[in-house]
């Protein structure tokens, strides 16, 4: 590295300015540029005379992930500098600072941590669809928008898995941050982008408990306490903490990952669904495991060398997808409704892990305030609710897979696609009506959503006959015909 | 610049059209071939006619072992390959001898060293199956990407800062970013014979403007061209390893 950062450096267009940080393994710098107007920090890796291995793959594996990363959950690349001269990551600036000092306040007010949680799981699961693992989640590591989204830095430990693996067989001890490393982390597995869930679990519990869940271990023997030992439960420590919030945190600590929580989508779906989320043994726990336990399981967990990894991130977050149903429970949709429920037991029998969030939207008008009662005084929002778990009775699936929530809306088919973004929803089902003149004119619900949803659509229809069809139309299908 | 490399097409004529066309429309500015043009396969003139007009049109070829044995030079060979060659030898012309023989052991350009073997020792065929296999190779050339053939079965090798050569897992299809802190040795699979258990002729695309690889397989008609190495009754082995790609 013959040249080395100071204010007023000059490298590739970029004008370096004040030095913001000095970092273990980096410093930052404010960077300006004559091409970009947006703030912009440059990092470049502290490398010690000679050959400074772990810091070099770091920044290795960062210049080859970041530049592939895109939306705003991950920092935006403006310019990657030569090893030869002096390498460098120059990205936006994020103002404001990392989270670290908010975990320093906990416990938070329970809302608060919701909230927080809520968009720390969201970055995760938009980081995962980009087929990236970070490996080393923890709170220095978000940041937050000005417009409130969460953005994630660091990914000198991350795993791509599309790209090679630098540090697949470089180092020898696990790496990560021990308070919320993972323990097939710890057993040196790189590819399980469960092992995030696990750290956004650990964070998550300091946040509601102001404790992180095996402390602040320093020494990897310390670390490996958490493949047989069992965390205070959280509502042991802070008793208001509800019982489904519990469950939430300790599911994702689990320590085998197959019986861990499944997906980061799957983990926003239960904070923003608190009434939907199965209650274990987990939820209702107030101590630790007996000593006598916690042996049992230290006589297996010892021998343990390994957890069984995922193919893919891709077939991980594919294998346990989010369905919504969108369910017209009118009476005259009654007969697509119910080849709808058909449709959606055949998709269960090739996707058997997948989750079912059946949905009814409730039109309301453009203008004006609705009438949460109907002319009886009923409440239209708990009939419907009733008949939409009717509608589901046939749906054979537990309670924590099978999930109702009735959207509101003036437009149906776009409260639809609305529910289908902000749940992190793989496949939307749902039906279309025949061919009427005011549809034909007016658009209908199922095109709307097909065209503009950000996954896969499956609209189910009656079979239709041809002599169904209006005269005209079954002229000009003939005519065509000809 | 874009580069389709591609190597080992061994007188595979589907495997090689297969290729050609996958290569097509991507905008690739030149084509490398690896060596290894002859043997095996039963369209040794067709192979070798096609990759003279491929070379007359500005691509690269440089010469494997069975080019060399083909064009008359004594090679060892195992029993099949031998066999192969004696045939190759009854079908190949004076002038397609002529274009074998005069193919270079290396070629480079960009900075970027194409060799059929090994680059420590071209002439010695060694084969690069490992990271300590490819060490040397490193060693021996200043070029930043080194691409071989071969072996037939693709691999892909790193050298950083400090010279300690790893060999990096990747996945077919998806690009490579060729990290400008370290030099890249690729082993490029086979067209015409694959090895490593896919019977998918096997190609690599390098783009130098944005310094990605990306290995690339693509399926063949492989019961034609193992019906062709039956009927011109080279050994059934031959024709199964084209099916079974190993």
């Amino acid at each position: 590295m013959p040249v080395r950062p100071h204010p007023g450096l000059e490298i590739d267009g970029f004008t370096l300015g004040e030095k913001l940080h000095t970092g273990g393994f980096a410093t930052i710098w404010e960077a300006t540029h004559a091409k970009y107007r947006t703030p912009m920090v440059m990092k470049v890796p502290t490398i010690m005379d000679g050959y400074d291995g772990p810091t070099i793959v770091g920044f290795e594996i960062e210049q080859m992930i970041m530049p592939r990363l895109t939306g705003p959950h991950v920092p935006r690349v403006m310019g990657i500098g030569d090893f030869e001269v002096m390498p460098y990551i120059v990205t936006e600036r994020i103002e404001g600072e990392s989270f670290l000092k908010v975990f320093q306040k906990a416990p938070l007010p329970l809302s608060d941590v919701l909230e927080i949680a809520a968009r720390m799981v969201d970055a995760v699961a938009d980081l995962h669809r980009q087929h990236v693992i970070h490996l080393d989640l923890k709170p220095e590591n978000f940041l937050q928008r000005p417009t409130g989204e969460m953005v994630i830095v660091d990914y000198g430990l991350s795993r791509h898995d599309q790209l090679p693996d630098l540090l697949a067989e470089e180092f020898t001890i696990p790496m990560g941050t021990y308070p919320y490393i993972a323990p097939e982390q710890y057993l040196r597995c790189r590819d399980d982008p469960r092992s995030d869930l696990f750290a956004l679990g650990a964070m998550l519990y300091a946040l509601a408990t102001g404790k992180n869940p095996w402390g602040t271990p320093e020494t990897l023997r310390g670390v490996r306490k958490r493949l047989w030992r069992d965390p205070v439960p959280p509502r042991a420590i802070r008793p208001e903490i509800p019982e489904w919030l519990q469950e939430i945190i300790m599911r994702a600590l689990v320590v085998d990952p197959m019986r861990r929580t499944q997906t980061a989508a799957q983990m926003a779906f239960d904070l923003t669904h608190p009434q939907q989320v199965k209650l274990t043994a987990r939820a209702h726990k107030l101590k630790q495991d007996s000593l006598l336990t916690v042996f049992d399981r230290w006589r297996v967990m010892r021998k343990i060398r390994q957890f069984k990894a995922p193919d893919s991130v891709a077939s991980q977050l594919a294998s346990v997808p989010i369905i919504a149903v969108a369910v017209d429970l009118s009476p005259e949709g009654e007969k697509l409704s119910s080849v709808l429920r058909s449709a959606v037991k055949r998709m269960l029998l090739i996707e058997p892990d997948a989750r079912i969030a059946c949905v009814n939207v409730i039109k309301t008008a453009r203008i004006g305030i609705d009438q949460g009662t109907d002319d009886q005084g009923n409440n239209i929002h708990v009939m419907r609710l009733v008949q939409l778990k009717h509608w589901a009775e046939e749906i054979e699936l537990p309670d924590d897979r099978l999930t109702f929530t009735i959207l509101e809306g003036s437009d149906p088919g776009q409260a639809i696609l609305d529910y289908a973004t902000a749940n992190h929803v793989d496949h939307i089902m749902m039906g279309a009506r025949g061919h009427s003149t005011t549809r034909r004119y007016l658009g209908s619900v199922s095109a709307h959503v097909v065209a503009e949803a950000h996954c896969s659509v499956t609209v189910i229809r009656l079979p239709e006959r041809r002599e169904d069809r209006a005269p005209a139309e079954a002229e000009g299908a003939s005519k065509a015909a000809e | 610049m874009k580069y389709a490399i591609l190597t080992d097409i061994h007188a595979n004529r589907e495997a090689f059209e297969a290729v050609l066309a996958d290569v097509g429309g991507r905008g690739v500015d030149r084509i490398v071939l690896l060596g290894d043009l002859v043997g095996y396969g039963a369209d040794p003139e067709w192979c070798t006619e096609k990759a003279a007009d491929l070379v007359a049109k500005g691509a690269i070829c440089v010469r494997g072992n069975h080019d060399n044995a083909a064009a008359g030079a004594p090679e060892m060979m195992s029993t099949y390959a031998k066999r192969a060659m004696d045939w190759t030898k009854t079908r190949v012309t004076d002038a397609h001898r002529r274009f074998l023989a005069g193919l270079p052991m290396t070629a480079e350009e960009e900075g970027i060293l194409f060799v059929h073997a090994s680059a420590n020792a071209p002439e010695d065929w060694t084969y690069v199956t490992s990271d300590t296999k490819a060490t040397p190779s490193f060693r021996a050339s200043k070029a930043r990407l080194i691409f071989c053939g071969h072996v037939h079965v693709p691999l892909l090798a790193s050298c950083d800062m400090g010279g300690m050569v790893r060999q990096q897992t990747f996945r077919v299809g998806f690009p490579i970013p060729l990290l400008r802190s370290r030099r890249w040795l690729a082993v490029v699979g086979s067209v015409g014979q694959p090895r490593d258990g896919v019977a998918q002729a096997s190609w690599a695309l390098l783009d130098t403007a944005i310094n990605d690889l990306t290995f690339r397989r693509v399926p063949y008609n492989t019961a034609a061209a193992a019906q062709k190495v039956r009927a011109a009754g080279l050994p059934e082995e031959l024709a199964i390893r084209l099916l079974k790609g190993q």
